[in-house]
């Protein structure tokens, strides 16, 4: 649990000193401007553009000779290996007050917004050093990621005559990580490298049908009693309240008699837009399924679709709809 | 990429990008880390980012920076200048997936020949980055 009390509101007091001071050290660049860096950074960029690595398209171009990629800015200033060991000079006020948030749980770190201005290309040669400012601490926030505060730090870049080349802001969340995802190796903890789609929770009622999918059939349950059929499974027949139940297998032919393009929001492990449609099976019930490879300004009330069962992730089968031929 | 430099004139409000599609690779994720001379663990080392509840190593802010204003010149040309980004980080780019760029202009500004493209990246778990490029490119002849 994040702290509360008298506690966060000294822990709150404490952090109101940081905002708006230096960070205590200027970054100075190790290196000049130089054509090794600028290359290296385009090869794992792919980019091909030859104001920065070409001496005869950049002479010709509006930059009048080779300059570093914009973007690349704060990379000269940033410590290389040294930063793997996690060490930092005790001077360094921006990772003191990183630690005090550690100190009171919130450990975690991202980064979620970045803005840069560039007032100039930097050419090689130029010598760059950097100030840090921290610009604010928000009030604590209840996140996505888990509770926390936002810190806002600007970056003012100069070169060799002390002329501003270009900032930087960054805004980062220090936030108490969630104990779910903060705790165990449990496999089940670990984000798969792809999205999966929720899982149907099976039960009593409605695992038979998933085995039938598995199998690679569409199963319609009916009533035992008055023969109607009906879906999704469930243990009582709405038209003559009869428990007891067989299937039929579907052919998988419809038409859609409604539907709808999902476009906003988009949930992760399908493919957007989205046309999910309730179709009207030849059997004379109805199913909700996703129809495929088709524009969905094409998809029309009444339209003919087949069934197919395939695979929607790495595990979970599902019949889908396409156009019929 | 594009060998001539798109011209103030040609381009209009509406005009989208040519899409880019990233593949994601762990050498990617490296050799951007090392070459943006970001060594923070969780970049290089899957340990780390494991530590850190990622189950591998993930891009950092300078590559995710360095791919989208590649995006932009490689449609507007060497003679673009690019004059600012501003971007939101979502999902994080992790090896296995594919990041694609997508993007339009959403403004233009005679004052300085000025343009300003909005760009999304796109990985299978949804935008890891949102944002724009502004850039100024030359007048027309």
């Amino acid at each position: 649990m994040a702290i509360s009390g008298t506690e966060r509101e000294e822990f709150e007091k404490q952090l109101e000193a940081y905002v708006g001071i230096d960070i205590g050290l200027e970054d100075q660049g190790r290196d000049p401007v130089n054509a090794a860096m600028v290359r290296h950074w385009c090869e794992a960029m792919g980019d091909g553009c030859g104001a920065y690595t070409d001496p005869v398209q950049a002479a010709a171009s509006v930059h009048g000779e080779l300059v570093a990629p914009p973007t690349m800015l704060q990379a000269w200033i940033l410590g290389g290996v040294s930063m793997a060991s996690g060490e930092s000079d005790p001077r360094d006020k921006q990772k003191e007050l990183h630690r005090l948030f550690d100190s009171k749980g919130f450990t975690g770190v991202v980064a979620t917004n970045t803005e840069q201005e560039y007032t100039r290309y930097l050419k090689m040669g130029d010598e760059i050093c950097a100030k840090t400012v921290i610009e604010s601490i928000s009030e604590q926030k209840a996140t996505g990621l888990g509770i926390g505060y936002f810190i806002n730090t600007r970056t003012t870049f100069r070169d060799q005559n002390d002329e501003e080349v270009g900032w930087l802001t960054f805004r980062v969340l220090k936030f108490e990580i969630a104990e779910a995802s903060a705790s165990s190796s449990d496999e089940s903890s670990v984000t798969p490298s792809r999205p999966q789609r929720l899982k149907p929770a099976l039960g009593h009622d409605n695992a038979w049908w998933w085995d039938c999918v598995e199998k690679d059939e569409l199963a319609i349950q009916r009533c035992s009693s008055c023969h109607a059929l009906r879906h999704p499974p469930r243990p009582m027949c709405g038209e003559c309240q009869a428990s007891d139940w067989d299937f039929v297998f579907s052919t998988g032919q419809g038409t859609i008699y409604s539907f709808v393009v999902i476009r906003h929001p988009e949930v992760p492990g399908y493919t957007y837009p989205l046309v999910v449609a309730v179709v009207e099976l030849e059997e004379g019930t109805r199913f909700v399924g996703n129809v495929l490879d088709i524009d969905p300004a094409e998809v029309e009330v009444g339209m003919s679709v087949q069934a197919s069962i395939e695979l929607v992730d790495d595990e979970m089968k599902l019949p889908v709809f396409r156009r019929a031929q | 990429m594009s060998t001539e430099t798109l011209r103030y004139q040609d381009v209009n409000v509406g005009d989208t990008l040519p899409e880019l599609p990233i593949p994601l690779t762990s050498s990617l994720i490296v050799a951007g880390a090392v070459a943006s001379q970001d060594y923070t663990p969780v970049h290089h080392d899957k340990e780390a980012a494991e530590a850190a509840g990622m189950q591998d190593v993930f891009m950092n802010i300078l590559t995710t920076n360095g791919l989208v204003s590649r995006f932009v010149t490689d449609w507007a040309g060497i003679d673009a200048r690019i004059t600012g980004v501003s971007i939101k980080l979502g999902t994080p780019n992790l090896p296995g997936d594919t990041m694609t760029l997508t993007g339009a202009v959403a403004e233009k500004d005679e004052t300085g020949n000025a343009v300003t493209v909005e760009v999304t990246g796109k990985n299978a778990w949804g935008n890891h980055v949102t944002g724009a490029v502004k850039l100024t490119l030359p007048a027309g002849d």
